[in-house]
C-alpha cells in the first residue's frame, strides 16, 4: 500500500500548478473560516471580560440582563436574601456602570467603573503598581493598564482627573486577563465610591457574587433565587447567555455564520473544481493501471490520499496563515478581538474534511466508473 | 500452423459473444469466435474498425466480461475468477501495451514502470532498481529520469513495453503498437519485441492494420463483422 501512495503522492506534487491551485483553494477556505470565527470568539470573550476578570464562581441578576454591561439595578435586600440562602459560603455586591472622566487636558472619555465591596474587595486584579490597601484612601481608583489605558493619558500612581465633579486620584495599575470589548478603559473602585461618584437610579446593586458552599449547592441556591424572582447563574452560564445574546440577538453570530458558509463554498468550488480536473486529466492513466491490475480500492485509497493529503497541508498553511496574521494585528492593535481557539481549530478542520470528502467524492466516483474497456476502446 | 503445432496451449477462446446495448440499440461486436494462441507465437488480430478486433482482445486478457462463451489462459477460465482474481490475473499474467501508452506525464519513466511492481507490492527501492532493469532491456535506462513528455514517440512505445514486461507476464497485449509512430520506428519496435520480448514461455497479441509490419506475425487472424474470416501465416511463418 505505501508504493501505491508514493505513487499518489508523486502524480498529485509533480503536477506543480494543480497542486499550487488546490492548496490556494483549501489555505484559502481555511483562512477565512478561522479568521472569521477567530474574530468572532474574539468579540464573545471580550464580552464577557467582566464576568472572567471578577472570577466569582456565580453571578446573581434581575433575568432581563442580556450582557454584563446592561445591568438591572437590585434592591439592596436581595443581598441579605441572597446571604441567608443556605449553600451559600458568602455573597457581596458588585456595582458595573459606565461614568464620564474629564481628563487634565480637558477632554473627555468614557470608563467603565467596577464597585467591589468594600469588605472583602472580591474579584479585584491583579496590581501591577501601587498597593491594594490605598484603594480605601479618598478619591481612590485602581486603573486597569491595558489596551483602553492610553485613553486616559496612560496615568500613573497619583494622576488625577475627574469623574462626575469628583475628584479621582489613581493609587494603582491593575492587570486582568481580558479587556472589554468596546474599548473602554476600566476603572475599579470600592462599591461605597462606586455609587457615590456615579448618578443612580433608586437601586444600586448591579449583580451579587456568590461563593456556593460546594458544586452541589448551585442547583439549590438557583432554585432560591429564581424564587425570590432573580436569577443566579453560574460564570460560564453567564458567559454563555452573554454569547447567546450576541450570536442571536444582534445579528452578528448570523454573519459571521455566512461567512463561514461563504468561506467554505469558495474554498469547496476551488478545490473540488480542480481536483475534478486533476481526476479528468488522469483518468484514463487511472484507467490504464486498473487494466494492468490496480484493484477498485486502490484506486480509491490513491484519490483519498491525495485528497486526505492537499487538505492536511491546505489546513495547516491556513491556520498558520490566519494565526500570522492575528498576531501581527494584535502587536500593531492590542484591543483586536480575535482568539484562536481550539473549538475554530476543530471547525476549520471538520469544513475541511468536508471539502475534501466532497471532492474525493466526485474523482472516486470517475476513477471507480472508468472501464479498462474504455481505454482499450480510446 | 507450423509454430502452433510444437507449442503449449497459451490461449483458447471458444464461442465468445459480446454485445452492447439492448433492444433496438444492441449492437453484437463479437459472434461467437473461437481460437488459439500458443507460447512463443505473435498472433496478429488484423481486421477493419469495427471488427470487433479490440472487444476480442478486452475479453481475452480479461478486461472484458463476454456475453457467452469462455476464455481459458493456461488451463484456467478466466471469466470463473471473482473481480479480484481478475485483477491479480491481469497483473499476474497479462501485460498491456496500449495505443496511446498511457504513461503518466508527472512521474519519471522509471516510476511508470515500476508500477505493476508496485502493485505486486514490491518495495519501493526493489521496484525501481527493477524498473531499470527493464528499461535496459527496451534501450532506455539512460533515460530512466526523464518525464514520458521528455521522450520521443518510439521511444515513449518502448518504455510502455518495459512497463507491460515488468510483472514478467507470460501473455502480452499490444493494441495497434505502431498507430502512433512513423513506418520506420514502428518496424523497429515490432522487430525489438520479436527478438527481445518474445520467448517460448510467452505469447504476444496484437491488434494492428498496419500491413508494413506483418512480416513479425507467425500468424494472423483477420477479423470482420465480430468474426474470424480467416487465419493467415505471418511473413514469420511463410
Amino acid at each position: 500500500m505505501k508504493g501505491i501512495l508514493k505513487i499518489a503522492y508523486k502524480l498529485l506534487v509533480n503536477d506543480k500548478g494543480k497542486f499550487a491551485a488546490l492548496l490556494v483553494g483549501i489555505t484559502f477556505a481555511v483562512f477565512l473560516m478561522n479568521m472569521m470565527t477567530s474574530m468572532f470568539a474574539g468579540i464573545l470573550n471580550k464580552s464577557s471580560a467582566t464576568v472572567i476578570n471578577i472570577g466569582a464562581r456565580m453571578w446573581v441578576m434581575d433575568p432581563a440582563v442580556k450582557t454584563v454591561a446592561s445591568s438591572i439595578p437590585m434592591p439592596d435586600y436581595v443581598l441579605d436574601a441572597v446571604r441567608s440562602i443556605k449553600g451559600v459560603r458568602y455573597a457581596v455586591p458588585l456595582y458595573s456602570g459606565g461614568a464620564l472622566v474629564k481628563l487634565a487636558d480637558g477632554t473627555y472619555q468614557n470608563v467603565t467603573v467596577l464597585g467591589l465591596d468594600d469588605a472583602s474587595l472580591f474579584g479585584r486584579p491583579q496590581l501591577i503598581e501601587g498597593r491594594i490597601e490605598d484603594i480605601y484612601s479618598d478619591n481612590a481608583f485602581i486603573v486597569v493598564k491595558d489596551s483602553e489605558y492610553p485613553k486616559l493619558g496612560s496615568p500613573k500612581i497619583g494622576t488625577q482627573f475627574e469623574l462626575n465633579d469628583h475628584r479621582v486620584v489613581i493609587t494603582g495599575l491593575a492587570r486582568v486577563t481580558t479587556s472589554g470589548l468596546f474599548g473602554v478603559p476600566t476603572l475599579y473602585t470600592t462599591y461605597t465610591r462606586a455609587i457615590q461618584y456615579i448618578p443612580n437610579p433608586r437601586f444600586t446593586l448591579s449583580y451579587i457574587l456568590v461563593e456556593p458552599k460546594s458544586r452541589a449547592a448551585v442547583p439549590y441556591i438557583q432554585k432560591q433565587i429564581k424564587a425570590l424572582g432573580y436569577e443566579a447563574l453560574t460564570n460560564e452560564q453567564f458567559m454563555k447567555k452573554i454569547s447567546n445574546f450576541y450570536m442571536y440577538q444582534t445579528g452578528l453570530g448570523t454573519n459571521v455564520f455566512l461567512m463561514t458558509i461563504i468561506s467554505f463554498i469558495v474554498g469547496l468550488s476551488i478545490s473540488g473544481q480542480t481536483f475534478y480536473t486533476f481526476i479528468l486529466e488522469n483518468l484514463d492513466r487511472f484507467g490504464a493501471i486498473k487494466a494492468i491490475g490496480a484493484r477498485g480500492r486502490e484506486l480509491v485509497y490513491m484519490i483519498l490520499f491525495q485528497a486526505a493529503f492537499t487538505a492536511l497541508i491546505g489546513y495547516g498553511l491556513g491556520i498558520g496563515l490566519s494565526s500570522l496574521i492575528i498576531f501581527l494585528a494584535k502587536l500593531r492593535i492590542s484591543s483586536y478581538a480575535a482568539m484562536v481557539t481550539y473549538r475554530n481549530l476543530a471547525l476549520a478542520f471538520v469544513m475541511v474534511l468536508v471539502i475534501a470528502g466532497i471532492s474525493s467524492y466526485i474523482g472516486v466516483r470517475k476513477v471507480i466508473k472508468i472501464e479498462p474497456f474504455d481505454i482499450f476502446r480510446g | 500452423m507450423a509454430a502452433a503445432e510444437n507449442k503449449n496451449l497459451a490461449v483458447k477462446a471458444s464461442g465468445l459473444v459480446k454485445w452492447f446495448g439492448e433492444g433496438e440499440a444492441k449492437t453484437v461486436a463479437v459472434r461467437g469466435v473461437s481460437f488459439e494462441a500458443y507460447f512463443g507465437e505473435m498472433l496478429y488480430i488484423e481486421g477493419p474498425s469495427g471488427s470487433g478486433k479490440t472487444t476480442l482482445l478486452s475479453m481475452i486478457s480479461g478486461i472484458l466480461r463476454p456475453n457467452s462463451g469462455s476464455v481459458t489462459v493456461e488451463g484456467k477460465d478466466i471469466w470463473n475468477l471473482t473481480n479480484d482474481q481478475l485483477a491479480d490475473f491481469r497483473l499476474n499474467t497479462v501485460g498491456f501495451v496500449f495505443q496511446d501508452y498511457h504513461l503518466f506525464p508527472r512521474l519519471s519513466t522509471r516510476e511508470n514502470v515500476a508500477i505493476p511492481l508496485i502493485l505486486k507490492k514490491v518495495g519501493w527501492d526493489e521496484a525501481m532498481d527493477r524498473a531499470i532493469e527493464y528499461l535496459e532491456v527496451v534501450g532506455l535506462r539512460e533515460r530512466a529520469h526523464l518525464q514520458p513528455v521528455k521522450l520521443s514517440g518510439g521511444e515513449q512505445q518502448r518504455v510502455a513495453i518495459a512497463r507491460a514486461i515488468a510483472s514478467r507476464p507470460d501473455l502480452l497485449i499490444f493494441d495497434e503498437p505502431t498507430a502512433s509512430l512513423d513506418g520506420d520506428t514502428g518496424r523497429r519496435i515490432v522487430d525489438f519485441v520479436k527478438n527481445n520480448i518474445l520467448n517460448d514461455k510467452r505469447c504476444i497479441m496484437i491488434v494492428t492494420h498496419d500491413n508494413r509490419i506483418f512480416e513479425f506475425a507467425d500468424r494472423i487472424m483477420r477479423m470482420e463483422d465480430g468474426m474470424i474470416k480467416g487465419m493467415e501465416k505471418g511473413g514469420n511463418e511463410k
